[in-house]
């Protein structure tokens, strides 16, 4: 007989589901937003979100002048698609992204992989992957 | 057909009133008849082109500020023009142009008399060719476009009623006080100061009450901490240009009715020319604001380019009929050379002005009174100096005194927290583009 603490069980649980599903994030330039959209959905990709934001990483900010005076834009503006895969698909999304968005040059963005717990399709109610 | 019979009677009886009282023939007759409809004409159409100028300033002053301060720049722009109509109607014409007793002291009177009446016209040789009512909505106007120069400069950071309580003074009284001086046949005039349209009497007199209320209010929050100037960029450039293109559009009314009358060869000629000129230096400024703010900060600023054309109508607008195309647009290139080198000065001088109001309409609105006597065989520079120097002395001292009571009783400058959330929430209750608003 082998007995488990309620923490171990709750690993195991969470990484059966991290099997399952997993969302990724990518910060990409703006104007690559279009070709990662048609890559995505080439792999069968049935959906994403996508947030105008503003950041800053390694490629920083820059200095303007208006109106005689110095401002520096601290935040660049990029685009930060989600998209929630089954895990199966993570490595080809992964992968495809890399391919579209990389142009070489410092700011090309950043991907995020997170385990995801649950979801659920509101209208029908279906869950996880069934809702995908 | 009823309403026709009153009016087939009115023409029976002018028509044999005339030739009695005008000793005229009836075709002499009809020709003042038209000449003096087409005179209130043109003055009442030019009216409502330099009224349109309330809204260039609005769009201008939006533009340039923060989102978040500009429902409260919008109110402040609509309001000021609706109680400089209303004061200007009570008090301020009468004292602009009620004839003072020696050139100094203005004349006194309320609310507007009546206009001309048929044979006073018919039988004025000429003296009299327009509705009095028509130079009325002209003048007024004016007052307004002077008051909406204040607007800018104060932006982000005055409390609204005290700003509304000043536009009283300065429209009921400022103003009109000045303008008596020079247009109202005052001692500056007889002086012989020239200012065809108001580089001095509108322009350098708003920017000069401006000023007083700048020193005053003091810098927005941020402007210049840490002893740094900061830029502090406007949220919405299309706003700024539209404001400036519908600025120079009713600038044609501005200048171009200024001359007072086109229903004459000559005049119409006059009357081309101003426009003319007036498109002409505006074009220049903004392509001397342009490359000067391209050579020096290294990239093409719209907003200084804006600036520039409204620096090149400002500069004109103290003589726009005497100079040639060429020297109008001279005289418009350097009013932007001088507004850019201005901006950036008075900013270093730690004097906040979000919008440039004091640049463009005092600075060049003095370049534009000095080039008069270059560009008008007529002008002299004595002249011209002291009109500046007179209209600088009784606006700024008068308008810092009437700030300074408006501060002590009102105060003039919203709380810092305020300032922080946003003008347009603390006065007005109001954001420019709300979201995530819900009904109860």
């Amino acid at each position: 007989m082998i007995y488990l603490t309620v923490e171990e069980i709750l690993h195991i649980h969470i990484q059966l589901r991290e099997k399952i599903m997993k969302k990724i994030e990518s910060i990409i330039k703006p104007f690559k937003l279009d070709d990662l959209k048609a890559a995505l959905h080439d792999l069968g990709v049935q959906g994403m979100t996508v947030v105008e934001v503003k950041g800053f990483g390694r490629q920083k900010g820059h200095t303007e002048i208006y109106r005689g005076a110095e401002y520096v834009v601290d935040f660049i503006p990029k685009i930060k698609v989600e998209t929630v895969v089954p895990d199966d698909l993570v490595d080809q999304v992964v992968e495809t992204i890399l391919n579209t968005v990389r142009t070489g040059k410092i700011g090309d963005g950043k991907i995020f992989v997170l385990p995801v717990e649950k979801v659920c399709r509101i209208r029908t109610g279906e869950t996880d992957n069934d809702a995908l | 057909m009823r309403s026709i019979l009153p009016l087939a009677a009115a023409a029976l009886v002018t028509a044999s009133a005339v030739p009695a009282l005008a000793e005229e023939p009836g075709t002499g007759a009809t020709l003042i008849h038209l000449a003096y409809s087409l005179d209130t004409f043109y003055f009442l159409m030019s009216g409502a082109l330099v009224m349109w100028m309330a809204a260039g300033f609005a769009m201008l002053e939006a533009g340039l500020v923060r989102s978040r301060n500009t429902v409260e720049i919008l109110t402040k722009n609509i309001a000021l023009y609706a109680v400089a109509c209303i004061m200007y109607m009570f008090v301020g014409y009468n004292i602009m142009y009620g004839g003072g007793p020696n050139g100094f002291l203005p004349g006194f009177g309320f609310l507007l008399g009546p206009d001309n009446g048929v044979g006073d016209v018919l039988g004025s040789a000429g003296e009299i060719y327009y509705s009095t009512m028509a130079d009325f909505f002209f003048q007024v106007v004016f007052v307004a476009t002077a008051m909406s120069i204040v607007s800018g400069a104060v932006a982000e950071r005055m409390k609204l009623w005290s700003f509304l309580a000043f536009a009283v003074v300065m429209t009921g009284f400022i103003y009109p006080v000045e303008g008596y001086w020079k247009w109202g046949g005052g001692f500056l005039d007889s002086l012989g100061f020239l200012d065809f349209a108001g580089s001095g009497v509108v322009h350098l007199c708003g920017a000069s009450a401006a000023l007083a209320g700048v020193l005053l209010l003091g810098a927005r929050k941020g402007k210049y901490a840490g002893g740094k100037v900061h830029a502090i960029p406007g949220a919405n450039l299309p706003l700024a240009t539209l404001g400036t293109f519908i600025l120079w559009l009713g600038w044609f009314g501005f200048n171009g009715g200024s001359e007072l009358k086109i229903s004459n060869i000559e005049e119409a000629n006059a009357v081309a020319m101003v426009f003319v000129n007036t498109n002409m230096a505006a074009a220049g400024g903004l392509v001397a604001a342009l490359l000067l703010a391209r050579a020096w900060f290294g990239k093409a600023d719209l907003t200084m380019a804006l600036n520039g054309a409204l620096a090149g109508l400002v500069a004109i607008t103290a003589e726009p009929l005497t100079p040639a195309p060429l020297a109008a647009t001279v005289v418009g290139a350097v009013g932007g050379l001088l507004v850019v080198l201005s901006i950036v000065f008075i900013d270093k001088a730690r004097i906040d002005d979000p919008v440039g109001a004091i640049s463009v309409h005092g600075v060049v609105g003095i370049w534009g009174l000095i080039a008069v006597a270059f560009t008008n065989p007529e002008g002299s520079l004595l002249a011209q100096l002291a009109g500046i120097g007179v209209i600088f002395a009784w606006v700024f001292g008068t308008s810092i005194a009437a700030w300074a009571v408006i501060k002590a009783v009102l105060g003039i400058r919203i709380s810092e927290e305020e300032e922080l959330a946003g003008v347009d929430i603390a006065e007005c209750g109001l954001e420019a583009y709300p979201e995530f608003t819900t009904s109860k």
